[in-house]
């Protein structure tokens, strides 16, 4: 078949996404992403982070090449995207009185059902109180998503994209409502994640927490790859005067990880020169 | 662990115990319903007249089979229509007060009736007995392929389809007006007699078109039980499961025009029920669609058929037109329901 290609993990090439008649990303291609590794797509406000992640999973109409172990995924069904992905939105909306276990259930069942729909009544219960157990939540299984913080709203969205065992995860922001001390919970677990053998893919604001957790970063700009690599080779002041137009300091702490402090806007020259030194 | 398991079956084992005890309510109710009128009949006799048997009067037989049990069976039929069309409606327009009468179904339909009564534009060919309820399910049709036709131009968005709804509302509402103004005093009665919601013209042919829509859509709805839950969690996370978000929203919309046209175009304009009905069950089971369904079924046969014999009983000797009883002795207890409980989700 055509569709499959050889390669393993996720490749996007040439991709095209538009939201509305306006054009987010043009002709994106980004390097390969492989299982294991935790991947940190950062980038400035409107720079196609999110539109890139939605397009990956199915939920943006896309053009171009996606494909997940060689198989296109533009050719698959909307059941069989879902079974080999899993999709944290940004914002979870926690308006529904559904009790957290209903609502993981529902994410396994909605879709056509995980296993092929075999898993069903007592072991598809097992199951979800199991991967809620997982990431800490069984004593929130019973409770309504209505009664839930910000904070666990987003961990049981985890749990949600989880359930169905997804070969690719990709986050949306998953520590916009989380203190430091569940930002470190949720990203370590999404590192192991992808240490079982998962490609691991989260959109991240802060660069700080960025350059701590990711294995690799993508930075994006006005829809097209600005930097890709290791975080030390991504942040870096130049880049950060050209792509958020900040004078910023980037320094390594007494641990050596890499801090990122912003002294104020870029002056005009700065930003020449990181246009020079990127040409 | 287990204990949360436990703990859960029993929640749905009480959940299926109410829908199935609500179900009994409505059959009571029915029951009570051919009881009461003008003369009351005691339950043995309307049970022994149901059964056929031969000691009971042939009156009892008359009142009980072709004038009682057809109002008691439309009432229960299309309060179920009514109400499971709601709540599907409320769910995929993500607005609890989404139904066929707030988004203008209702008002389309007794635009469609009042052409016909009033100026006699109507289906070349039908018998005159079905030229009004055939104009009203055109027009109901009618207006829920508008809403339809919105949701698929703005790719499923809900806010456009909600808005159109009230604007379809209110233009089919100042059409029937005009043509209230224009109507000879005899047809204007008609006319308004039938936007107050009746059941007293309830025949079998009318009952079978009604059970009809209902075989129709029932084991779909059903069917789409998790796939509507879903859409409860946001359209993000739907889509995320692997749901057609769109493709949910335009068949579900199809099931609610064929039941709400049908309902509306055989009985005229109730409000309440297919709001209140899907309230009522919600506050009892939960947003889980596979009992929420069936729960909102069975409270809106229980809500029409309770007010059917309110209609009978309010005023004696005076048929109440049952859709001002809907609303008149509904919204109270309704109001009471949602203020003790707090706001519906």
């Amino acid at each position: 078949m055509s569709a499959v290609t050889s390669g393993e993990g996720l490749q996007i090439v040439g991709l095209h996404v538009a939201r509305g008649k306006r054009a987010v990303i043009e002709a994106l291609d980004l390097p390969p992403f492989a299982s294991g590794e935790l991947a940190v797509i950062a980038g400035p406000n409107a720079a196609g982070k999110s539109t890139l992640l939605r397009a990956a999973a199915g939920l943006l109409p896309s053009r171009g090449q996606i494909t997940l172990d060689g198989q296109d995924l533009h050719r698959l069904s909307r059941a069989g995207r879902a079974a080999r992905i899993g999709f944290m939105p940004q914002r979870p909306e926690g308006r529904s009185a559904l009790p957290v276990l209903d609502a993981l259930l529902v994410a396994m069942n909605a879709g056509g059902g995980i296993a092929g729909g075999t898993l069903r009544g007592r072991a598809a219960e097992a199951h979800a109180l199991a991967v809620l157990d997982r990431f800490g939540l069984a004593f929130l299984a019973l409770r309504p998503l209505t009664a839930l913080s910000g904070g666990q709203l987003q961990a049981v969205a985890l749990a949600q994209a989880m359930v169905r065992d997804p070969r690719l995860l990709l986050l949306d922001e998953p520590t916009s409502a989380l203190d430091l001390g569940r930002q470190y919970h949720l990203l370590s677990e999404a590192r192991a994640l992808a240490r079982e053998g998962r490609i691991v893919i989260a959109v991240l604001h802060d660069l700080a927490l960025a350059a701590q957790w990711a294995d690799r970063m993508v930075l994006l700009d006005g829809g097209r790859l600005a930097a890709s690599g290791p975080p030390e080779a991504v942040v870096t002041p130049a880049r950060l005067a050209e792509v958020y137009g900040v004078n910023a300091r980037v320094e390594r702490c007494s641990q050596g990880r890499l801090m990122v402090m912003v002294d104020g806007p870029a002056k005009a020259h700065d930003r020449t020169e990181a246009g020079d030194a990127l040409a | 662990m287990t204990d949360l398991l436990a703990q859960r079956r029993r929640r749905l084992r009480r959940r299926a115990a109410l829908v199935a005890l609500t179900g009994l309510a409505a059959l009571l109710s029915v029951l009570a319903d051919l009881m009461s009128g003008p003369s009351g009949l005691p339950m043995g006799e309307v049970l022994r007249a149901l059964a056929g048997s031969e000691d009971v009067a042939r009156g009892t037989g008359v009142i009980v089979w072709q004038v009682r049990l057809p109002v008691a069976v439309m009432a229960l039929l299309v309060g179920a229509a009514l109400s499971l069309s709601g709540a599907e409606m409320q769910t995929v327009l993500d607005n609890p007060l989404a139904e066929p009468f707030t988004l203008g179904v209702s008002a389309s339909a007794a635009l469609g009736a009042g052409l016909a009564i009033v100026l006699g534009l109507t289906l070349p060919g039908l018998p005159p007995i079905w030229a009004v309820p055939a104009n009203a399910f055109l027009f109901a049709l009618g207006a829920l392929g508008l809403l339809q036709l919105a949701s698929a131009i703005r790719g499923g968005g809900t806010e456009v389809v909600i808005l159109l709804g009230i604007a379809v509302n209110f233009t089919a509402a100042a059409l029937l007006a005009l043509v209230q103004f224009v109507a000879a005093p005899d047809a204007l009665q008609q006319l308004v007699f039938w936007t107050m919601g009746s059941l007293a013209n309830a025949r079998w042919e009318g009952i079978g078109v009604v059970a009809l829509a209902l075989a129709l859509c029932l084991p779909f709805s059903l069917a789409a039980a998790w796939k509507l839950t879903a859409l409860r969690l946001g359209t993000d996370q739907a889509q995320g499961f692997g749901l057609d978000v769109a493709r949910l929203r335009r068949w579900t919309l199809l099931r609610v025009s064929v039941l709400a046209a049908a309902s509306v175009s055989m009985v005229g304009v109730i409000g309440f029920v297919g709001l209140a009905g899907p309230h009522i069950a919600r506050m009892a089971v939960g947003e889980d669609h596979r009992f929420l369904l069936p729960a909102s079924l069975f409270a809106g046969a229980l809500l029409m058929s309770l007010a059917s014999i309110a209609s009978k009983l309010l005023v004696p000797g005076i048929l109440l037109p049952v859709g001002i009883v809907t609303s008149l002795v509904g919204l109270p207890i309704f109001f009471l329901l949602v203020l003790r409980r707090g706001a519906p989700a």
